[in-house]
């Protein structure tokens, strides 16, 4: 290498040049050049404690804190989803109930209403049963009056007939006699 | 050193990673500041613009740096988690510095001009030390002398125990070598081929042959750019996760 | 003349080292090819080995890593 930036450089290239016998063009490697290694670990350990010091100072809480705030806002954002989903559910078994109580209520009032047509009804049926009846009773009467008085008309016709024809054959007819021939015979 | 003389191309790869001052053309003292300060500065601006300016708002629902920054944090936060346990946690911010720092040098070392604080020994031999430090402490520190039983294999065949616990304690400090060396070799690699392919760009300008080879290296670049990029997030990557293996050995010793 | 000597065995050495390379290819190559022969077995535990898998690949190309790392240092270092 043709660099002979620094002293310590051409100090190696000497060494180096004992053994090889060509030190002029050869500086050796870089990275065995120790006049420099002072340098690079000052600054390297002055670059790692500046990092480390950002890192544990401002970079990492900043980051666990983003990353623990953001795990907490997502787990609160699934309870509240699921909330959500339980005020859902409990809004749909309320809509079933009052489906179910207007569907009990509807029928409950059919119900209701049948009963009382069927009441109505069953009043109407007896109080007609009962002027049906009433009217046969009357009715009957009259027939049985009816019967009765002709029943009547028959025995005086024939006890009128039978005083006649008797009469009329030339017997003295004795009226209470006949009756009582007339009512025996009737009523056998 | 790899001058071609005949057609005039010239090598430099190891040229990028050379330390050299901001200002003027002195030595390099500890406290200089150089092109290596320079974009470790640029890392750290980066994770503060990400992870600070990106986050302000602190958004429920995030923008788009503010969720890279929740991912980049989810990430190695459940990789802790999984690979070093609940107890692991302690040590979040720590890994999670490795884990910013290697992937900005790395992905802004591939900038072209950059320099990659990531490609030098020096540099990853710190960030390996530290953990096989942290990671030997923490586990002498909660285990006591149980600690040691990390290298006495209970499962193995009595005989072979205290070979297995030499080969064991061998490779507990070849740990640091080989997570530094990885990191480093992975990154220096991949920018060296970089530059090898670029030296042989020009070659159309010089002679004949270079009516296939520069399209040629051109395409090789664009390919080599796609899997540095591949790379330095993997390499990261498995800094940040063998990290989090040493430290879940420190944690729980007894395998 | 002796640098000479001395420098073709470093970069004779550097070619040498590079076959570690193709060790490491060979590697990365088996633990990938296993992981998929695997996961198309099985899918569903597919995931979970990821890391595992990167681990796996990452021991492999650092050996890989580790050749490239001697050829460099013959190259400019020796």
């Amino acid at each position: 290498m043709a660099t002979e930036t620094h002293e310590a450089a051409s100090e190696m290239a000497h060494d180096a040049a004992q053994a090889a016998g060509h030190a002029a063009e050869s500086a050796g490697m870089p990275q065995l050049d120790f006049a420099t290694f002072g340098n690079q670990i000052f600054w390297l350990l002055v670059t790692l404690v500046v990092i480390w010091w950002v890192l544990s100072r401002i970079a990492l809480p900043r980051i666990g804190a983003v990353l623990a705030d953001r795990q907490a806002t997502i787990a609160g954002d699934l309870s509240a989803a699921e909330d959500y989903k339980a005020k859902a559910k409990d809004a749909e078994a309320a809509y079933e109930k009052a489906l179910a109580d207007a569907r009990r209520q509807a029928q409950k009032i059919v119900a209701e209403a049948r009963a009382d047509i069927q009441k109505d009804l069953d009043a109407a049926t007896a109080q007609a049963d009962a002027e049906i009846s009433a009217r046969t009773v009357e009715s009957e009467a009259r027939i049985a009056e009816i019967r009765a008085g002709a029943m009547e008309a028959v025995e005086t016709v024939a006890k009128d007939t039978a005083l006649e024809i008797v009469a009329a054959l030339g017997g003295k007819a004795d009226a209470k006699t006949v009756g009582a021939a007339i009512n025996a015979r009737l009523k056998g | 050193m790899a001058e071609e003389a005949g057609t005039g191309l010239v090598f430099h790869p190891m040229d990028q990673f050379i330390v050299k001052p901001l200002f003027g053309d002195g030595p390099v003292h500890w406290y200089t500041p150089t092109n290596a300060m320079l974009w470790m500065a640029i890392s750290v601006l980066a994770v503060i613009l990400l992870l600070v300016i990106g986050t302000r708002g602190r958004a429920v629902i995030p923008t788009r740096i503010q969720s890279i920054a929740e991912l980049a944090y989810g990430f190695i936060h459940k990789m802790v988690e999984d690979v070093a346990g609940k107890d692991g946690l302690k040590f979040f911010p720590y890994i999670f510095t490795l884990f910013l720092f290697i992937v900005f040098s790395n992905f802004l070392g591939l900038l072209p001009k950059a320099f990659t604080p990531t490609s030098h020994i020096a540099v990853t031999a710190v960030l390996a030390v530290l953990v096989f430090v942290t990671v030997t402490v923490v586990g002498f520190v909660k285990n006591g002398a149980s600690f040691l039983g990390l290298f006495w294999v209970s499962s193995a065949p009595l005989a072979l125990r205290p070979v297995l616990a030499l080969i064991e304690v061998i490779s507990y400090f070849v740990r640091p070598v080989s997570h530094s060396i990885r990191l480093a070799g992975n990154m220096m690699a991949g920018h060296a081929v970089i530059k090898v392919f670029a030296a042989f760009a020009p070659l159309v300008l010089m002679s004949g042959i270079g009516v296939v080879v520069t399209p040629l290296s051109i395409i090789a670049i664009t390919a080599m750019y796609g899997l540095e990029m591949l790379v330095a997030f993997i390499q990261a990557y498995v800094f940040t996760i063998l990290t989090c293996v040493y430290l879940k050995d420190a944690l729980h010793p007894h395998h | 003349m002796e640098g000479d000597i001395v420098q073709m065995g470093a970069y004779i050495g550097a070619g040498l080292a590079c076959m570690g390379m193709g060790g490491a290819a060979v590697g990365v190559g088996n633990v990938a090819g296993n992981f998929l022969s695997g996961a198309l077995r099985n899918p569903s535990a597919a995931a979970g080995q990821t890391a595992t898998l990167f681990i796996g690949i990452a021991f492999a190309e650092a050996l890989g890593i580790f050749s490239f790392l001697v050829a460099l240092l013959l190259m400019f270092a020796v």
